[in-house]
């Protein structure tokens, strides 16, 4: 699996109620969040965003509330996979229930640069930069996790724990 | 190897004799929740696994009460369609307007936790049930639906930090003000993924009420859990509103951990987080001149009896400043007529306070107290996030009710000294 984008930065902290304001959780409909994805961070956002853009942000991304709202309006919005130095824990778990690919790598975090082209390669660990023409390491899922992911989420993998 | 309180929770409940953190384990689950926010997505999600049951009526609880008293017509069809599915699976714990409270507040009151009990919940502040002895997290919707179908749940076994208290707390301080001060020591990601136990003698000083706004916020400072030692005041809760059977679980004395903080309660002071992180802590006497317009006390954090009681003695035979909006919210029914019957209401609105219902409302700037461009307010809340309570340059405060209602008063922050 890849994904390939240009990269959209972001820094520390950056919680769910920005990447879905309150206001906006009285629907649960996708295409409805991602319109107000990172609103109240970022109100461009929205308009810059591509199919396939990469988010790349620093320590503690998605703290907050439990909202799976959050990693679902950003993969509404078109993001292939989010990059952070660590992530906050629901989000995490959110992300990857619902089939939305996370890395943690404090080195790409660090190095890579808002517009900067990069590509990601989820068996291989691998975050390739190609503006800067280099390559970060991040660590593999767990085979539990990996099971998730190619089950395409917890609930493809419940339905096929449940009716084996 | 010996194990720390949440690690003996999570073994004995996964079927194993010990575990490690780092370890990816099943759990059986004690109990499930979601709210109005959380559980449409977790009913979608639930229907697509297509069972016509789910694990147990008895052990999921769902609870309308963040945009509750419906504030829109896109809320009340969200209500609804929970509401449905909670009657067509005869979920017993479905809390309706009438019996609703903030569901941290009321899941406990009702008797649905207990010492020992593994919960999940899709609302991240489901980690107060820790006060219970309980190891209880936030998840997510897709896990809630999950855990309906299963009674089980992933979890990767987390490593503890140990918080060892001691001493007592002086006048004015509460648990509300030990947590901030936490929080503003390791930072807002200073136990990510770990789980944050309270033990040692400070923690009999504590009341109940204290230990759940303490259990609250562990999730402000990144943990997975928050959980406090079993002792009487527990149990006499415990035998106050369940008839569940409870287990108590005590840390190995030898037990791993990641860090331990010894915390001085009487060293502690009022604690006030300015924006935009609960992190950004001072304490009362550096906080300086900060105007206010608003000032908001309830929520999950502090709605409980202890903090009205604490805000009507302060507001008692007093006026809140005519610039200040002052709303207060009791966080279940029952503490409603409790607050009533104790006279509590009547002070609140003779001071020229709002009293509402219970609902999130507030807290999460979903409806009744929702901030313009600008505007400040102290809030007993959990979070003070940009734009958490209203417009993206309004901005929270985040303090205790002593604190909160002594500033309605003064229109500053100020200390309950200064006003009493
Ligand atoms: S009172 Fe606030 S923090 Fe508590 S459950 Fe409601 S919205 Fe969440």
């Amino acid at each position: 699996m890849l994904a390939h984008g240009k990269v959209i930065k972001y820094g520390d902290n950056v919680d769910t109620d920005v990447i879905i304001p309150a206001r906006y959780l009285n629907t649960s409909d996708p295409a409805e969040l991602a319109k107000h994805c990172m609103e109240d961070l970022d109100a461009a956002f929205v308009n810059k965003v591509n199919e396939g853009d990469i988010i790349v942000a620093a320590k503690n991304f998605g703290c907050g509330s439990s909202r799976e709202h959050a990693p679902i309006a950003i993969k509404a919005a078109g993001i292939s996979c989010v990059i952070a130095e660590t992530f906050a824990r629901i989000f995490y778990r959110n992300a990857i229930n619902i089939g939305l690919p996370i890395l943690e790598c404090p080195e790409a975090s660090r190095d890579i640069d808002d517009g900067d082209e990069v590509k990601v390669d989820f068996d291989k660990g691998e975050i390739i930069n190609i503006t800067k023409n280099k390559v970060y390491k991040s660590t593999p899922f767990p085979e539990f996790m990996q099971e998730i992911i190619a089950k395409n989420g917890l609930i493809e993998y419940i339905k096929a724990s449940l009716y084996r | 190897m010996s194990m720390t309180m949440t690690q003996k929770i999570l073994a004995h409940h996964a079927g194993l004799d010990k575990v490690v953190p780092g370890q990816l384990i099943k759990a059986k689950l004690d109990l499930v929740l979601g709210n109005d926010v959380t559980t449409p997505v977790a009913v979608k999600e639930f229907k697509k696994i297509g069972l016509d049951k789910v694990f147990d009526v008895n052990k999921i609880a769902i609870v309308p009460d963040h945009f509750t008293p419906n504030k829109d017509i896109k809320s009340a069809e969200q209500c609804k369609y929970i509401r449905e599915f909670a009657r067509e699976m005869k979920i017993v714990n479905y809390f309706e307007i009438g019996q609703m409270g903030i569901e941290h507040a009321l899941i406990p009151e009702k008797g649905l936790v207990v010492p020992g009990d593994v919960v999940i919940g899709a609302d991240s502040h489901t980690c107060t049930y820790g006060a219970l002895g309980a190891f209880s997290t936030g998840i997510g919707s897709t896990d809630m639906a999950a855990g309906m179908a299963t009674g089980e749940a992933w979890f990767k076994v987390p490593e503890a930090i140990k918080f060892e208290l001691k001493g007592k707390l002086n006048k004015w301080v509460c648990g509300k003000d030990v947590i901030l001060h936490i929080i503003g020591m390791i930072g807002v990601d200073g136990a990510l993924y770990k789980s944050m136990e309270f033990m040692g003698e400070g923690v009999m000083a504590l009341s109940m009420d204290d230990r759940f706004s303490m259990a609250n916020m562990a999730i402000e400072a990144g943990a997975k859990n928050g959980i406090f030692e079993v002792d009487d005041k527990t149990l006499a809760y415990v035998k106050e509103h369940s008839t569940k059977e409870y287990k108590i679980y005590t840390a190995d004395p030898d037990a791993q951990y990641a860090a331990t903080y010894v915390i001085d309660l009487s060293q502690i002071k009022p604690t006030v987080a300015f924006p935009h992180l609960p992190e950004n802590t001072r304490t009362i006497d550096e906080v300086g001149e900060v105007k206010i317009d608003q000032v908001v006390i309830g929520s999950c954090t502090n709605g409980r009896i202890e903090d009205l009681r604490a805000a009507a003695s302060i507001l008692k035979s007093k006026q809140v400043d005519p610039h200040v909006r002052t709303i207060i919210f009791p966080a279940t029914q029952k503490i409603y007529l409790q607050a009533m019957e104790e006279g509590l209401l009547k002070i609140f609105v003779e001071a020229g306070a709002v009293v509402s219902t219970p609902t999130c409302g507030p807290c999460l700037g979903g409806h009744m107290g929702i901030l313009a461009k600008g505007e400040r307010a102290v809030a007993t809340t959990n979070r003070n996030f940009v734009g958490r309570m209203g417009h993206p340059e309004s901005e929270v405060y985040l303090a205790s009710p002593a604190v909160a209602a002594a500033s309605a008063i003064a229109g500053k922050i100020v200390s309950p000294e200064e006003v009493i």
